[in-house]
This record gives structure tokens, sequence and C-alpha cells, in this order.
């Protein structure tokens, strides 16, 4: 034990007297918030959507009709009482949901003008924004249809309602997606960068031929990021309260545990890449290109995965930081336990597990 | 193990796929020996000493090192040997003084153990201005010294050293030969892989390797007299060119 706390010790010395670990450790989750806070704007494609229809008459088909027929959204489910929708909210199932209020048709007949209410999940506010407008045309163009076969004015009356992320304010949107990338950032590549150096400098030797046994050494090397990406993870979360007011819904204590999972992910693929890398380069260029960058095309932090093409919707189920988000955006913003994230969080335990079997498998080959 | 040998290798073999890297060798080191390893590149020396200080494991054969067998214990092996890479291994932005105690603390020794070896170290090799130094500002001939000192913090019955004179001058050379005499004086066994053919002739008996096989193995002068050489060099060229 007393080995071990010498090796960790040594470890902190080599990141504190590195001045680019330093500033990426500690620059970067600052550079990245304020970096972020510029929107980002996006189109919808086949967003999933619920309809709660009260009325259930030949116009509110005729709409939901056209809703369907049109490429931006699929219906997903109906609903048929007003608890639904928050529950399918929470489960991610749709990103909006279709109210007609009732006796639509009669009221469109008799007062010349009815209700409709769309209610959007704004934990992504410029997709929420998006459907929105989309919705509205596609209800105004069939406005228009009605009204040119008759003499009456007939105005149906188009109501939006953002939940979770009433203010729209996009910074709700990238806190969870700057929080993924800094603690990939920080548990994979830097890491795996640590690893591969002492291979490069001939340490490593040294050190598997020590009594010191190879996941002694291993797990030395990781214990200071555990440590310095929970103290990121808690600066972002303290950023986001403060600076941009945005509230943590859900419990923290379930935020921390799932941000400690996600950090062993994140460190079992920096482990798994400085197995396959020789080179501080390599693991830099893999940590790069091979996890930065899907992270954050493909993991629905900038782009929804809603609106890829089917291929890349597909590849982003392997993505570990989408399950994350996923479980972030939960937790931070629709505050939700643990019931409706235990999908997620069985995904990324999975994902942890192979990753860690697969290095020990590898690193077993390259002792042999 | 019989008499006074400290490492005895017997037929041992490492085969990768079809490739045999070396080839069923047969050797023992006595106690206090220096005892140098030779080879051309390729040869298989570096294979054949990973083996021994238990970081890779034999296709088949027999070896024991310092008591224990590379197949069965080697962590027992790792806690009594020393080892020096060609790269002098040491940490750069740790100090001297941060890289004795780290090394010193891996192999388990007591923080005042370390404290009294750090001391005497600082007292034998004049590191006194330079002990709160980062390594790296070091130049390469004292990182060499330093990192032999380090293999040798924790008393081993063995030290393993990998071409431990690369890219070094002449003169530091010769200086670290005598830390090597030193160290076998004391009763530590080196075991010494080298290019130089001149520092062959300080050692008390070496063996060549030829294509992962051992071609000779005797004292310098009975090689020479063997090969009809005049210097180790000749030996070399004469067995390597077969």
């Amino acid at each position: 034990m007393k080995r071990f706390i010498g090796f960790v010790k040594k470890e902190f010395y080599h990141i504190f007297r590195d001045k680019r670990s330093l500033f990426i450790l500690f620059g970067m989750p600052i550079a990245q918030i304020l970096l972020f806070g510029f929107a980002i704007t996006n189109e919808i494609n086949n967003v999933d959507i619920a309809i709660f229809d009260k009325s259930n008459d030949a116009t509110t088909q005729e709409i939901i009709q056209k809703i369907s027929a049109s490429k931006y959204f699929s219906i997903k489910q109906n609903i048929t009482n007003e608890a639904e929708i928050e529950t399918v909210f929470q489960k991610g199932k749709v990103l909006a949901v279709l109210v007609f209020e009732k006796d639509f048709k009669k009221n469109l007949t008799k007062d010349n003008a009815a209700k409709v209410h769309v209610i959007t999940d704004a934990t992504d506010p410029n997709t929420a924004n998006s459907i929105t407008n989309y919705i509205s045309a596609i209800i105004g163009s069939y406005q228009k249809e009605i009204n040119k076969n008759s003499t009456l004015e007939y105005q149906i009356e188009t109501k939006s309602r953002m939940v979770y992320n009433p203010e729209l304010k996009s910074v709700f949107m990238f806190v969870p997606g700057v929080m993924t990338i800094i603690l990939m950032l920080v548990s994979a590549m830097m890491t795996s960068i640590s690893i591969t150096r002492e291979k490069e400098l001939g340490t490593m030797e040294i050190l598997l031929v020590s009594p010191l046994k190879p996941f002694q050494v291993i797990v030395g090397k990781v214990i200071p990021y555990i440590f310095l990406s929970i103290i990121n993870a808690i600066v972002i979360v303290l950023l986001s309260i403060f600076i941009f007011k945005m509230p943590v819904q859900g419990s923290l204590f379930l935020l921390a545990l799932e941000s400690v999972l996600f950090i062993i992910t994140s460190l079992s693929l920096g482990i798994l890449i400085s197995t396959v890398s020789a080179t501080q380069q390599t693991a830099m260029m893999i940590s790069l290109m091979g996890l930065m960058l899907p992270t954050i095309l493909l993991s629905g932090f900038i782009f929804p995965i809603s609106s890829m093409p089917l291929p890349l919707q597909i590849i982003s189920n392997i993505i570990p930081a989408k399950w994350f988000i996923l479980i972030l955006k939960g937790i931070m913003l629709k505050g939700v336990g643990l019931c409706f994230i235990w999908k997620e969080t069985l995904i990324l335990a999975g994902m942890t597990l192979f990753f860690i079997a697969l290095s020990i498998k590898k690193y077993k080959i390259r002792l042999e | 193990m019989k008499n006074n040998n400290v490492i005895e290798v017997e037929n041992l073999t490492k085969k990768f796929g079809n490739f045999t890297a070396v080839n069923s060798i047969t050797f023992e080191v006595k106690k206090g020996e220096i005892f140098g390893f030779l080879g051309a590149n390729g040869a298989g020396k570096t294979t054949a000493m990973k083996m021994l200080i238990g970081i890779s494991k034999p296709t088949s054969g027999k070896a024991q090192v310092a008591g224990f067998d590379v197949f069965t214990h080697p962590e027992d092996i790792k806690k009594n040997i020393g080892y020096m890479s060609q790269k002098f291994a040491l940490y750069d932005d740790l100090t001297v003084k941060e890289n004795i105690t780290f090394f010193g603390g891996i192999y388990g020794l007591s923080r005042a153990k370390i404290k009294e070896k750090r001391n005497e170290l600082v007292e034998e090799l004049g590191l006194q201005d330079i002990v709160n130094e980062l390594v790296g500002s070091l130049p390469l001939g004292w990182k060499q010294k330093i990192s032999f000192s380090i293999a040798l913090l924790h008393s081993p019955t063995i030290v393993f050293l990998d071409e431990p004179t690369g890219g070094v001058d002449p003169i530091t050379r010769r200086q670290f030969w005598e830390m090597i005499y030193k160290a076998a004086n004391n009763g530590t066994t080196v075991f010494v892989t080298t290019h130089y053919m001149d520092e062959a002739e300080y050692c008390d008996r070496v063996s060549i390797m030829v294509d992962g096989k051992i071609e000779a193995l005797d004292t310098p002068k009975k090689l020479k007299e063997k090969y009809n050489a005049d210097n180790m060099n000749d030996v070399f060229l004469k067995l390597a060119r077969g």
C-alpha cells in the first residue's frame, strides 16, 4: 500500500509540473463552457412526437395525417390522458406532444376558432424551437386549405409550451455536453498519454521489472485522473448553477454516481488506447480522432441524433458519451430518478466492463 | 541451486510463432561474477534477458534466477534483482531526490532506509549540488550513474544492465565500469549486455549469442586463445560471420 501511495504521489508531480496538462485539466472546462455559449442552429428531421387528441374528429384526423405525412415528424404514440404527457417526456420517447382541445371540429365550425397545443421537450432548445415552428407551419397551411373552400375565416390557434427549459437557454443544452467532453478528454486522453509516456521513456519497463504488479501500475496511474475528473465535474456543475443559473433538478448524489461511472468508462477507454499505441503521439491521435470527434459529432451534443441519417444513428449507439448525455439531461434538466435512466446506466456499465476486459487481454498479449 | 550459482539456465527457448528468438540456451552465472552477454542486434539477447527478469514467459526449458524459477516465481525474482535499461530510464520531471525516493518506494524500502541510502548515494557520487535539480536538466553521464545506483538501491542479488553505456563518452564509460567493479566486489552479480567489444574484455566471462544460440562462453582470455584472436572484437567477428 505504501508503494502505491508513493506511486500516486509521483503521478501528481507529473501532472502539476506539466503546464500543458494543467491547462487541459483546468483551463479547458472553463474555456469550453464559455465557447459553447454561442447558439448552435440545427434542422429537424423525422422527430418522434406523440398525439393527445381529446376530440378525435375528422379535422384533427386530417391535421394528424398531414403532420405524419411530412418528413419532419413521425407519430410514435397516442396519449389518452394528461398524466401520460409527463411520462413520455421523462422516458425520452418523444420530443413533442401535440394536444388537440376537446370538440376541436365543433369549435372550429361554430366559433371559427379552435386550439391546438404544442408541448416540446426543450432540453435541446434549438430543436424544440424548430419543432414548434414546423408544426405551426403545417397547421397554418392546413388552415389556408380549409379557408379556400369557405367564405368564413376559420382560425386554428397554435399554442406552444416548452417544458424543462422554458427560457430556451442553450447553455442548458451544452452543459451536459461540455461536461461529457471534458470528462472524456481528461480521463481517456490524459491517461492514455501518461501511460504511453512511460512506455516511450522506458520507465514502464523498469516498473514492470519492479515488484509492482502490472495492475498496480495501471491503477496507480489512473487514480490521480479519477480525482481530477471529479473536481472538474464539480467545477462544471458549480459554473452552470452559479453563472448560468441552471438548476440541477434531480439528485446530486445520483449525478455524482453516474459521473463516476462515466469517468471509469473513459479511463478504461484510455487504458485500452494506451495498450495499442506505442507513442504519446499515437495515443493522442487515437484519442482525438477516435474518441473526441465522434463524441462531439455523434453523441447528440451538437447535432440531434434523430436528424442523422440512419447509419449514423446506429453508430451513435456505440458512443458512450451519447448515453451519458442522456443521463445528464435526465438528471439535470428533467429531474428524473434512476428508474428512468437505468437502461442508459446499464449500457454504460456494460461498455466499461467490455473495455476493461479488452484492455486486460491486450495487456497480457503484450507481456507474453 | 547448487554451489554458488545465482543464475542457472538450461535449454531455455522462446518462440514467437514460427520464429525462434532464443534457441535452447544453457549457461550459469556465479555469485559476484561480471557476466557479459554479447550478440549482434537481433541475436536474441534482449529476449533472453527479458525471460530472466520475469517480464517474458519462456516457451520451454528451465531457468532459475536468484534461486527462483522463472516459470513459477517471477514475482520473487523481481524483488531480488535490479534492472537498468539502455534508456537510463528516470523521470525527467522529477528531481534526483524524488527519483530515488520513488524507486526506493516501489521496492518497498522504508522511509528511513531510503533516506539512509540516498545520503550514501549523494556522498558517493558527489550529488550535493544537483540532488534537487530535475533529472531532465542533467547530462547523460549523470543520468547513467544515477540510474545504475537506483538499480542497486534495494541491494539486489543480481543487477541486469541492458546496454548500459550506449551514447556515453569514453571517460564516462570508464567511470561507469569502475562502478560496476565496485558493485561486483560487494558481492552483487552483474549481468550486462553490450555492443562494445572493448567492454567485453572487462567481464569475468562472456557469452556470445548468434541467431538465438550461445556460440561461445568463456573468459575473454580463453576465447581469444581459442579463436586465435588479438581482441574480443576479432573473436566476435569470427563467430558472427560463421
